[in-house]
């Protein structure tokens, strides 16, 4: 298998924080790598070092085969970059941003102009094309700002929690941008702090943590490694949640989370579900809402690392330290 | 729909030549120049300025200063032109840091360009904008009665005195723009430095009339040199020794600030 990425042992510090502990990345070419993690786990860091924005302080790491130190500017021929900020220039309009990258890539003039007309059409930006970025939303910038990474049609493409900060509307616009992509045969490594945004887009997951890889494989394979499905049950009269606790309880061995009126808990063995549906109708229990499903990314990620994914304070730290060094 | 990507044709440059980095180079000027179309604060930087500062000091310190506004027009306009010179210097650190702080910096070193393009090609623009100031300055000096009495190697000899400290002083500029956390700190640090040294100079007033403490400063300051150095290259006097302090100073700045700002930039991006 060929693979568009590949990284070994990449360490980075700022000061006494490491960045990055040691981090091993595989994308094949042409898959859709989610890099998923709280702020300050080192997901920024890791794409930087890959689009050769940043020297690791140990490790190497391969982009198309070329090395992203010793042949910086050959991995940049093949990369397309967009970061967490819109890095458009916001004094040019959105046709002139387009047709500076395609001049600064050696395009001719009336080539540059074409492409940046293409992508603009593509991106639903041609009527707002002729305006100065700094008019455009928050969702039209980003729109431009991939845009701007895609000038080169790049082979890789870096995508750094590319929706924070969206509104839903334009998230789901823009992943439907990335799976376009997907089905051209670019290989894409996404970063996201949104669990569903890794389980809709990403063919393979790496969950980072205090700068390591804690866990990798499909969404599928990530969510049966916690072993569990979850079981919802919510009674129709909210004074019953007591009786619904205790026979989950009983049955399951394990205290149900009571939060919202709903009773959630664990299963490892789903045979053991008709025999809660029995002992509540014996109750007369109803039962508003009775699931079983497989546990979200949410719950996994909780179960891998012992916090919630967007439980920010745990890495304070690590972020203050790279933003000083960014 | 066409395909949005296609496999780039194979082999890849290993490194930019001298073309690629003129071409870089000036794709990247005009970024900067086509910048001020949509930004009308820069054009009012670049133009309603000067002129403000002129029309000003003629008409309001002229009598005062120098018994007419005529005769201070001609002592004061050399002194408003460097003054605007040094100025002018700070857009090269306040583009740079916005560059830097809106992450548009990093979307130019994610591309195979010359690595020094972003910073050069800042620096040709700044450099029109500074030739633009002058012929502003002395076009709107001619209209209210400012004479030259040198002639053409005059005016382009000032020009290129002016233009060869503006690219020395941006070294500075370029470090505090490296180092500012953001565009306002440039421009509140630089002005802070700046104010004081171009009225402590003889840029605007006769240094005779200053106290003495304040006159021996005014004699070091290159502001000082530079300003009597235009003005002997454009209305007659000595040049010769101005022009030498001046160039000195501007040598001096770059090879102690250069170094500094090329290592701060390394380190920054």
């Amino acid at each position: 298998m060929r693979y568009a990425i590949q990284a070994r042992g990449l360490v980075k510090r700022y000061g006494a924080t490491k960045a990055l502990d040691g981090v091993d990345l595989e994308v094949p070419q042409g898959r859709l790598l989610g890099v998923l993690g709280p702020n300050g786990a080192g997901k920024t860091t890791a794409v930087r070092i890959l689009a050769t924005l940043l020297r690791p302080d140990g490790g190497r790491a391969e982009v198309g085969g070329f090395d992203v130190v010793r042949q910086a500017h050959q991995a940049r021929s093949l990369i397309g970059l967009t970061g967490q900020y819109a890095a458009v220039d916001e004094a040019l309009t959105g046709m002139e941003n387009l047709g500076m990258i395609g001049r600064l890539l050696g395009m001719t003039r009336p080539a540059a102009k074409a492409r940046a007309a293409e992508l603009l059409d593509r991106f639903g930006l041609s009527d707002a094309g002729g305006r100065a970025a700094k008019t455009f939303s928050g969702g039209m910038r980003r729109r431009l700002d991939l845009a701007a990474s895609l000038v080169g049609r790049p082979q890789v493409l870096f995508l750094d929690e590319p929706t924070t900060g969206l509104d839903p509307r334009s998230r789901t616009d823009l992943w439907g941008v990335v799976r376009g992509l997907q089905s051209e045969g670019v290989t894409v490594l996404l970063t996201t702090q949104y669990l569903e945004e890794a389980d809709q887009l990403a063919e393979d997951i790496v969950v980072f943590d205090h700068g390591k890889v804690i866990a990798e494989g499909t969404p599928d394979e990530l969510k049966a490694r916690t072993g569990a499905q979850i079981l919802e049950v919510r009674p129709v009269h909210a004074g019953h949640l007591g009786l619904v606790s205790s026979v989950v309880a009983d049955v399951l061995g394990v205290t149900p989370d009571l939060t919202g009126g709903t009773a959630v808990a664990g299963v490892q063995d789903p045979a053991v579900v008709p025999a809660i549906v029995r002992r509540l109708d014996d109750l007369g229990v109803v039962a508003a809402e009775l699931s079983l499903r497989r546990s979200s990314l949410d719950e996994v990620f909780l179960a891998l690392t012992g916090h919630r994914a967007d439980d920010e304070t745990t890495d304070e730290t690590a972020k203050a330290a790279q933003e000083v060094a960014a | 729909m066409t395909a949005i990507t296609l496999d780039r044709p194979a082999p890849v440059a290993r490194r930019v030549s001298p073309a690629g980095w003129f071409r870089h180079t000036m794709t990247l000027a005009w970024r900067s120049l086509v910048q001020i179309r949509h930004n009308p604060m820069e054009l009012m930087d670049l133009s309603v300025q000067p002129i403000m500062f002129l029309l000003l000091f003629t008409y309001v310190f002229g009598g005062a200063i120098a018994g007419s506004t005529g005769d201070y027009l001609q002592f004061a306009l050399p002194g408003l032109i460097a003054q605007n010179m040094l100025f002018a210097t700070l857009s090269t650190g306040v583009g740079l840091n916005s560059d830097i702080t809106k992450g548009v910096f990093d979307r130019l070193r994610s591309l195979p360009i010359a690595r020094s393009a972003p910073l050069t090609g800042r620096i040709v623009a700044d450099t029109l904008k500074q030739v633009w100031a002058f012929g502003l300055f002395l076009g709107l000096g001619l209209v209210l009665g400012f004479r030259v009495h040198t002639g053409v190697a005059g005016v382009l000899g000032a020009l290129a005195l002016l233009l060869t400290f503006a690219l020395a002083m941006s070294w500075i500029s370029v470090l505090i723009g490296v180092i500012a956390s953001e565009p306002e700190k440039v421009q509140i640090f630089a002005f802070s430095i700046l104010m004081p040294i171009t009225f402590t100079s003889n840029a605007f007033v006769e240094t005779s009339t200053m106290p003495t403490w304040l006159q021996k400063w005014v004699d070091v300051n290159p502001v000082s040199h530079i300003a009597d150095a235009v003005r002997g290259l454009l209305t007659g006097g000595p040049v010769a020794g101005h022009a030498t302090i001046s160039l000195i100073w501007a040598l001096a700045l770059a090879v102690v600030f250069a170094p500094l700002a090329v290592r701060a930039f390394k380190n920054r991006v």
